[in-house]
């Protein structure tokens, strides 16, 4: 087998699962670019949604329970934004990240209590579990619709951003908070939009996500969350292009790392294996480090020129 | 009241403390559910005190307090292992142990504190300078990346890599982690109240005029940064020793966010507030709450709700609603003060003179 | 001729596009009073944060005594030149930090105070004192410096009488009143122990009674601490009762300096603040 071919399928998975990074991703900048808030919480919600899927597909057919479960969740992220953030507002900064923190606290404390803290299992949903074969690599065929969803997807909303009436108050918020309202934008409408597209977008992403996986569990949306936010800041805050590309990024070399003792020895450098899989989650926050000491606006972000 | 008048009554007070606790000992059975209260309590009592020092005195918002409770329990195990036991199976089953020294639990603790220092150094040149939030997140992704080093493979000589270290000295009595975590945080509330304690304070309230003041602030948040983690290292060594096992999978992001939110209850700013955080945080979760989990809370039965978990939600939930409606926490940024309460005292005599 | 305290040569400051301070070169001599004065948005915080360190300058020199606090150096910082003869070329510089700047003897109040609002008056007053501190931390928490800390805190109510605030000592510096913030803001730049103080509009908001005592008390600690005094200001009355020599800026030009009579009279002056008119004002 060529070595292209025995790597295929950490190239594959890193596609796959960079896609869903940024759809999350997506949520967590745009928020950030408007409110100046890491909504911890995020993370949480698409693993929310997840577990909403688990139930209601037990329940109803799925044509009628994927709807529910995206509206249940933009609900979701809609409720956490009035009653965790809105209050905090004119807070100091700490204080709305710490509730940031608290509701992601409270969100996988809830699921470990539903679920008694066993991984359920995910509802199959046909066609896009379905295993293809691409080249020598078998996969489901959900690793090739989640890049062309999110490309489309991450298309309509840069054009609703650049084109739309709400799009451009988004735009005007997250360049200046205070003068946009004085200019009579409806802040708390601009937000709520924000926080449910952002919402929508997790939730299709934790479609995606958990077909690829066994089961969900309560933590299953931290880690996937934190890196999206990476995601993010690589890419640049407040830019979502820049935000899709980070996610993908951090998708292929996550896998690729989770495959390097294989290439590596492969490729004659290495003897044995140096166990460095468990650096793959690590080495986002490696990467996090270096882009914040380097170039602290991310690839595609503005610098900002702060008056003393 | 003068300084010195002080220090005498905080000085009785904390052996009015001791003794207490050692006749609490001698009349209560061993396993009794106040001494876990009292024992894990105090540990985390040192560790919310070192983060408020960061946090809630400095203003530098950061969570990376797992990966120095990590680093602190790791040393202290890996060096107070008998050497005997180190070259023979009983803890490093795979590996052949790198380490062959084996030092008492005194120096265990210091290296504890000096390697998380070291580590916070190392993490703070870097980081030190980002904004707030990214600081947190920052801190956030080297507490993963420390985690990760330490469940390496390849360090597995040392660390023993995914497997639990074990056969560490322990302590039994509630002295033990009392005596240390007051003489830790003793060391840290004279801090506070000394010059530099002061700038720290000055940092938080306005970087630029503390800078225009001459505190060179790369120096100081170093400074509080390694201080805040030399600490929450000894935290860790005492965690380990109280839980007699220690695994780096535990120093999860959740460990901190706890931590986090204990400072929050208490009031940031506040010592006391940590240290009566850290107290009521641990009498909830090991011991009041308990029933939440079991099916009978405060008399009433009802199994299907009060089920594995419950507890942890209600607790997530009444941290919401201290978040949300007070922020300020039990403490707010006040202590309690040894002026505060002998004044009260005094106005109370006061009043009662006036009645006459 | 006394010797420059503080010498500002060629000094440029750009944000982006906008030219803040423009070519700007001036001096301080030892034991003078010299006034920047000029309309809103001439430049002069921006000169003051440059002196400061709050900002590195894009161009120029500046020294104290004959330490450089900005200077062209070969193993400074590269900056870039965006107009005049040297444009679009690179030059290097190197800055003091803010609190080195400090060290050396320069202290400021702030246009806007900024006094550190939820500590106490006394506490205030007391940090400004650290940077003196000679024992290291361990030392200090220890108490083993318990001599130094005594002196520092008499030191600082010293201070604190002098401004008239020592019955606020235990206050939170939010709660006192405008004009007594901006005295305690004097108090603690004083507690630097400078050679140089740099005060950006003490006199912003008194009326003409208060500013008069300011104007004593200014002289008072000039006297007292063997001051320079450099003092960005509106009040024309106190500008002219106190200030040796005057520098006037418009739109980051220098326009006038000399004595207050030369000044007063410079049309040029005039013109910046009045405007050009077809009626001469009575």
């Amino acid at each position: 087998m060529s070595f292209f071919g025995r790597n295929l399928p950490y190239l594959l998975a890193g596609i796959s699962v960079g896609g869903q990074y940024a759809l999350i991703a997506i949520g967590y900048t745009m928020v950030y670019g408007i409110l100046r808030l890491i909504n911890f919480a995020h993370g949480d919600i698409s693993m929310f949604a997840g577990l909403a899927m688990v139930y209601l597909s037990a329940a109803m057919p799925l044509h009628l329970a994927v709807p529910i479960v995206i509206v249940i969740t933009v609900i979701l992220g809609f409720a956490v934004e009035r009653v965790a953030y809105k209050p905090l507002r004119t807070a100091p900064r700490m204080s709305i990240m710490i509730s940031a923190i608290g509701v992601s606290y409270l969100l996988q404390n809830l699921a470990f209590y539903i679920t008694g803290g066993l991984s359920k299992p995910y509802a199959t949903i046909p066609w896009i579990s379905d295993t293809i074969t691409i080249g020598t690599a078998t996969t489901k065929r959900v690793t090739i619709i989640t890049p062309i969803l999110t490309i489309l997807l991450v298309i309509g909303l840069v054009l609703l951003i650049k084109y739309t009436k709400i799009g451009m108050a988004m735009r005007a918020v997250s360049k200046d908070f205070e003068t946009s309202q004085l200019m009579g934008i409806r802040i708390n409408s601009v937000i709520s939009t924000t926080f449910v597209i952002g919402s929508l977008l997790a939730a299709i992403g934790s479609i995606l996500f958990f077909t690829n996986y066994t089961g969900v569990t309560p933590a299953a949306g931290a880690m996937p969350g934190l890196k999206a936010f990476v995601a993010a800041v690589f890419g640049g805050i407040g830019s979502i292009p820049g935000a899709v590309v980070g996610a993908f990024l951090i998708g292929i070399c996550e896998n690729i790392i989770k495959g390097l003792d294989a290439m590596l020895i492969q490729m004659g450098i290495l003897k044995s294996g140096l166990g460095l899989a468990t650096f793959s989650d690590a080495f986002t926050f490696a990467l996090l480090i270096v882009i914040l000491i380097a170039k602290p606006t991310g690839l595609f972000g503005e610098k900002a020129t702060d008056k003393v | 009241m003068n300084q010195k008048k002080k220090y005498l009554t905080a000085a009785i007070l904390i052996g009015a403390l001791f003794l207490l606790l050692f006749v609490l000992e001698q009349i209560l059975p061993a396993n009794s559910m106040l001494f876990t209260v009292l024992k894990k309590g105090a540990i985390y009592a040192l560790v919310a005190v070192s983060m408020n020092l960061l946090n809630g005195f400095t203003g530098l918002f950061s969570l990376g307090q797992a990966g120095f409770m990590l680093i602190g329990a790791y040393t202290y195990a890996i060096l107070t292992i008998p050497t005997e036991l180190k070259e023979t199976d009983m803890v490093y089953k795979y590996y052949d142990c790198a380490v062959h020294v084996s030092v008492p639990v005194v120096i265990g603790l210091l290296c504890a504190g000096l390697a998380a220092a070291v580590f916070a150094f190392l993490v703070g040149l870097p980081v030190l300078r980002l904004k707030s939030d990214y600081l947190a997140i920052a801190t956030l992704g080297f507490a993963e990346i420390i985690r990760a080093v330490f469940q390496w493979d390849m360090l597995g000589p040392v660390t023993n890599g995914s497997n639990l270290l074990k056969k560490f000295p322990t302590f039994s009595s509630t002295l033990f982690p009392f005596a240390v975590a007051v003489v830790c945080i003793a060391f840290i509330v004279l801090l506070i109240h000394s010059s530099y304690g002061r700038a720290f304070l000055a940092i938080r309230e306005d970087e630029i005029a503390a800078e225009a003041m001459g505190i060179n602030l790369a120096k100081h948040k170093m400074m509080a940064f390694c201080i805040s983690s030399f600490f929450a290292g000894v935290g860790g060594a005492l965690l380990a020793m109280y839980q007699t096992t220690i695994a780096a999978t535990q120093f999860k992001s959740a460990m901190t966010y706890e931590i986090l939110l204990i400072v929050v209850i208490g009031g940031i700013g506040s010592v006391t507030g940590s240290c009566i955080g850290a107290f009521l945080f641990i009498a909830s979760s090991e011991w009041w709450l308990r029933g939440l989990d079991n099916g009978v809370f405060l008399g009433i039965s009802a199994p299907a709700v009060f089920r594995g978990g419950f507890r942890k939600v209600v607790f997530a939930v009444i941290i919401m609603a201290m978040v949300l409606f007070y922020r300020k926490g039990i403490m707010g940024s006040r202590e309690f003060s040894i002026d505060g309460i002998l004044g009260f005292f005094r106005k109370k005599r006061r009043r009662e003179e006036a009645l006459k | 001729m006394s010797e420059s305290i503080l010498r500002a040569e060629h000094l440029t400051m750009q944000f982006g596009g906008v030219v803040a301070v423009d070519d700007l070169t001036f001096n301080v001599d030892e034991g003078e009073i010299v006034a920047l004065i000029g309309p809103n948005g001439a430049g002069k915080t921006t000169a003051f944060n440059v002196v400061t360190g709050v900002y590195e300058p894009t161009n120029g020199a500046i020294y104290f005594r004959d330490e450089a606090i900005v200077r062209n150096h070969p193993r400074g910082k590269m900056k870039k030149i965006y107009q005049g003869e040297n444009r679009d070329t690179y030059i290097r510089a190197i800055v003091k930090t803010p609190d080195q700047i400090t060290g050396l003897g320069i202290a400021r109040t702030f246009q806007n105070i900024r006094l550190f609002k939820d500590l106490s008056v006394l506490e205030n007053v007391m940090i400004a004192r650290h940077l003196h501190v000679k024992a290291n931390f361990l030392s200090a928490a220890l108490r083993l410096n318990w001599k130094e800390e005594r002196q520092l805190r008499r030191q600082s109510m010293e201070l604190l009488q002098l401004v008239g605030l020592e019955d606020a000592r235990d206050d939170v510096a939010s709660s006192l009143p405008y004009g007594k913030q901006r005295r305690l803001e004097i108090a603690r730049a004083l507690a630097t122990r400078p050679s140089l103080l740099l005060l950006d509009e003490p006199a912003a908001g008194m009326n003409p009674q208060e500013t008069m005592e300011l104007s004593d008390f200014i002289k008072h600690i000039k006297r007292e601490f063997n001051l320079s005094v450099f003092m960005i200001e509106h009040h024309m009355d106190l500008v002219m009762a106190i200030a040796d020599r005057i520098y006037v800026l418009d739109f980051g030009k220098l326009i006038a300096h000399g004595t207050p009579n030369e000044v007063q009279n410079n049309p040029r002056v005039i013109e910046a603040y009045l405007g050009v008119s077809e009626d001469a004002e009575g």
